[in-house]
């Protein structure tokens, strides 16, 4: 396909993608006592943990390919989603079983990171951020360290 | 400045396939949505507009003239309609989430009655979207 009338240039576009898993953890940080650990996490420093359905948004950007009209191909996408995100972590405890929360708390802002650090390995689209929500009203966002700053468009 | 959004959902519907490509590689690389008859989807798309309050109005931008412009460039041209025979400024295109909030965004931003057009966000789907905007628009609405 020719011409195909692209503005292009100073237009970005950017590809959301939502996904979802379901995982237990519990809030406890060995540095604290567990009087402390109790004081600040209240119910999510319980003993036996507790569990979240988990909603991941990856928002990628990049060329629209001319040929395809994609960023990255959708299947590419999700299959690296699936492999790297949800298998690890799908019904899993996320301290016992995901290694980058053996000595980090496994809060959702943790979470974000883990799964940003991860993603940026994606090698068919650039990373833009990732959210994540922990219920429908905790929400958290990481677009990596440097793009805390305004330059990374519309939210 | 205030960011403002309108929502607005339509249908349509559409296919994936490039004819410089073989069947097989159109199969390869779209999948389903190459299946010949073509199928459909409820879009969602939501209008980011910015600016700063008027002073006698209070509004960024008059929702009355914002819904008629999304009703007539949008709706008129998409809603119910077979994105890839029916509208114009899609020829050529593979008619995906990202070129389709495009398209929309060069239809919508020389018309835009009051502010100036900040995002479009298309939902093909609640899990699948496209955001498009002015590369250096900042986060909260500034230019940066």
């Amino acid at each position: 396909m020719t011409a195909l009338g692209y503005a292009g240039g100073d237009l970005k576009i950017e590809l959301g993608r939502r996904y979802r898993f379901a995982a237990s953890h519990r809030l406890h940080s060995a540095q604290m006592s567990d009087a402390e650990n109790a004081r600040i996490y209240g119910k999510c420093n319980n003993a036996c943990g507790h569990g979240h359905n988990y909603t991941v948004e990856i928002s990628i950007s990049g060329d629209v390919d001319p040929a395809t009209g994609m960023i990255a191909n959708l299947a590419d996408l999700d299959s690296f989603v699936q492999r790297e995100i949800i298998e690890p972590f799908d019904h899993r405890s996320l301290n016992e079983e995901v290694d980058a929360f053996r000595a980090e708390v496994p809060t959702t802002e943790n979470l974000c990171i883990e799964i940003y650090r991860r993603m940026q390995a994606f090698p068919l689209a650039k990373l833009e951020r990732v959210r994540v929500e922990e219920t429908s009203n905790n929400s958290f966002e990481y677009a990596g360290d440097e793009a805390v700053s305004d330059s990374d468009g519309a939210l | 400045m205030v960011l403002l959004t309108r929502k607005i959902e339509f249908s349509a519907s559409h296919r994936y396939n490039n004819p410089a490509l073989s069947p097989e590689e159109n199969q390869r690389i779209f999948g389903k949505c190459n299946n010949p008859h073509g199928h459909g989807h409820n879009y969602t798309l939501e209008v980011t507009v910015a600016g700063e309050p008027d002073p006698v109005t209070g509004m960024v931008v008059d929702l009355a003239d914002l819904k008629k412009l999304l009703e007539q460039e949008v709706m008129k041209r998409m809603d119910h309609r077979h994105l890839n025979f029916e509208v114009p400024e899609l020829a050529g295109q593979i008619p995906t989430c990202e070129n389709v909030a495009r398209v929309i965004w060069n239809l919508l931003e020389p018309k835009i009655p009051q502010g100036r057009l900040h995002r479009v966000r298309l939902y093909e789907s609640p899990d699948l979207f496209a955001d498009c905007f002015r590369n250096g628009a900042g986060r909260n609405g500034s230019a940066s």
